[in-house]
């Protein structure tokens, strides 16, 4: 390695470094460090990507090889397969009843704890621990257990096990997802911390409520925060497997109520290798995503606030 | 920084809400962690109890159990699936923390063509769902003659395509003090030096947390392994949960809770171990971007 290497003021002193090659050089030194991402994105992400789109245009089952079949996934999907429908159906409810209970739920508990002198820090610990444990299967076959038959709902509500009735099942799984609440709390209590207290005490003197405190206060400070759980959130619930696959034994039932996305296409595509169908279905999965994403990213401007686009 | 806290104007109601409030708290991590304490009271209980008791707690301890556990399923023991499971987790923790860590100097501290949008585009893939690659990859590993081994598993961790990470690297790394580099550079250190010696030891706090949560994610990761592997002795602990999933009979309850025990405890370790860590690494997730 050589040591030549000089702040660009001086360089064009000395003759005898041009600055060329040694911006090139560390140019290169930056090509080194990002190699290792370049190649995953290109090889792992966006080859993949393109490879997919081109099989969702045809049938291949991963031994002959791909049989170019036009639009006909899509059309069978649409038009023909009412499993599809049921999964899309499953996966929509879910999202709707899980992220804004979850959400709601997070922000709840982060404002009960915002003010809290002693023990904040053991509560918001304790709380997150279900965020890392839930996605474990331990804990989804504990879910099926708890809301089987004979588990401790039924005792508790005589209501049957939930997870052998269609509409109670997603409403299991989706119960599991807001126990996982810790994540997007700790977050909110982080956003909550960042307002400055002296907006709260400039309230106080002009003799603003709670409420009227919470509504033009905290909820446009916490606005963006509020925001990322929303989207992180959301693009999550939609890929959800592992408690629909346990609490339904991988199949999705019952009638299908639990048939997640998700499940439905490692179903097609790996229990019966119709890769192309599965890889139209991720494509879908991938456009509706991001459609989502970018609804959510519109309807940001109108309520998201941004403390620093005052200094613009 | 100065915390202030906003003072309630009322002085007298204080103390009894304090008390309401903390008692609502324990109330609901009572209710949260009820499905954990069902879990270790089921692991011990006699087959008779599992159901037919109402019971929370078992009337005697029955160990064995976690020693049907031990023995594992279909012949392979919980020792290999235990290791099986460590060297996948472990492999990916190494993989991640390099190869984010290099990406992350490069996009937080180096100029070089095409930033602006390379790191758009980093950012947007944190958000792509996974299933938009996962056929292809699969199609390559299988070309490769990687399926059914754990190549596919930890492989992609060494190309940081784990994008979450590469932004949680960089945020820490932005906050580092440029004058320790600019330091650096006039006493000779090329960007290699200064990233090896200078940078990376300080980015300690957020390697530590990307290498926890590496762990932890890559422990209860389910999908990725079901699609990869199929010989029973290359099963991990969750794999081998998996097989409980079919059985409808609840003879198999105690066993199979106490290998459900035993695949959680890493994580309970490691959470107590670094709750701070993983907690502070959670929070700063969301509030700089």
């Amino acid at each position: 390695m050589t040591t030549t290497q000089m702040p660009t003021a001086a360089s064009h002193k000395r003759v005898d470094v041009p600055k060329k090659p040694a911006r090139r050089r560390r140019e290169g030194a930056a090509w080194v460090f990002l190699s290792p991402w370049v190649l995953g994105a290109c090889v792992l992400t966006l080859l993949p990507m393109a490879v997919s789109l081109y099989l969702s245009f045809t049938d291949y089952d991963l031994f002959n090889s791909p049989n170019w079949v036009g639009l006909r996934n899509y059309t069978q999907m649409f038009t023909e397969d009412p499993r599809y429908w049921r999964s899309v159906v499953a996966t929509l409810t879910y999202v709707v009843i899980a992220v804004p209970l979850q959400l709601g739920l997070a922000l709840v508990v982060a404002l009960a704890l915002k003010n809290m002198r002693r023990g904040r820090a053991f509560y918001r610990s304790a709380f997150y621990a279900p965020s890392l444990l839930g996605a474990s299967m331990s804990i989804a076959l504990v879910w099926r257990a708890i809301f089987n038959d004979g588990g401790t709902v039924d005792n508790l509500f005589g209501t049957g096990g939930w997870v052998n009735k269609p509409g109670w099942a997603l409403i299991a799984v989706a119960l599991l997802t807001v126990w996982q609440f810790g994540a997007p709390m700790v977050i909110f209590l982080a956003g909550l911390q960042q307002i400055p207290g002296e907006l709260y005490e400039a309230a106080e003197v002009d003799g603003a409520s709670r409420r009227r405190q919470f509504l033009s206060i905290t909820v446009p400070m916490l606005s963006p925060v509020i925001f990322f759980n929303l989207v992180l959130q959301t693009i999550q619930a939609f890929q959800v497997f592992t408690p629909a696959f346990a609490v339904s034994a991988g199949k999705g039932g019952p009638a299908d109520s639990t048939l997640f996305y998700t499940l439905y296409l490692y179903d097609r595509g790996f229990v019966a290798s119709h890769m192309g169908y599965a890889s139209a279905m991720a494509w879908v999965l991938l456009i509706v995503i991001g459609a989502v994403t970018a609804v959510l990213f519109r309807t940001s401007r109108s309520w998201v606030f941004y403390a620093s686009e005052g200094d613009r | 920084m100065t915390i202030t806290t906003s003072t309630p104007a009322a002085g007298k109601p204080l103390a009894w809400r304090r008390v309401a409030l903390h008692a609502a708290c324990l109330a609901a991590l009572l209710v949260m962690l009820y499905p954990l304490a069902w879990l270790l009271a089921t692991s011990l209980k006699p087959a008779s109890e599992v159901i037919a008791s109402l019971d929370l707690l078992p009337s005697k301890l029955e160990w064995s159990n976690y020693e049907t556990a031990l023995e594992g399923v279909n012949d392979v023991s919980v020792t290999r699936l235990l290791t099986n499971s460590l060297l996948i987790a472990g492999g990916a923790v190494i993989g991640n923390v390099l190869s984010c860590s290099l990406a992350a100097y490069a996009f937080a501290r180096l100029r070089f063509r095409f930033r602006g949008p390379l790191f758009a585009f980093m950012i947007a893939t944190i958000m792509l769902p996974h299933h938009a690659v996962l056929i292809p990859q699969y199609i390559i590993f299988n070309q490769l003659g990687m399926v059914n081994t754990y190549w596919p598993l930890i492989l992609p961790k060494f190309l940081a395509t784990e994008a979450f990470f590469v932004f949680l690297v960089v945020q820490f790394m932005r906050g580092l003090p440029r004058e320790l580099e600019e330091a650096a550079r006039i006493d000779g250190c090329g960007p290699f030096r200064s990233f090896f010696s200078v940078i990376l030891p300080l980015t300690r706090p957020a390697l530590i947390t990307t290498a926890i949560f590496t762990f932890i994610w890559t422990w209860n990761d389910f999908f990725t392994q079901l699609i990869y592997l199929f010989s029973p002795e290359k099963f991990t602990l969750t794999l081998a949960l998996r097989s409980f999933v079919d059985a409808s009979s609840t003879s198999a309850f105690g066993p199979m809770f106490a290998m459900s025990v035993i695949a959680l405890l890493p994580i309970v370790l490691f959470f107590l171990a670094f709750q701070r860590f993983l907690v502070e690494g959670m929070a700063n997730s969301g509030i700089k971007g």
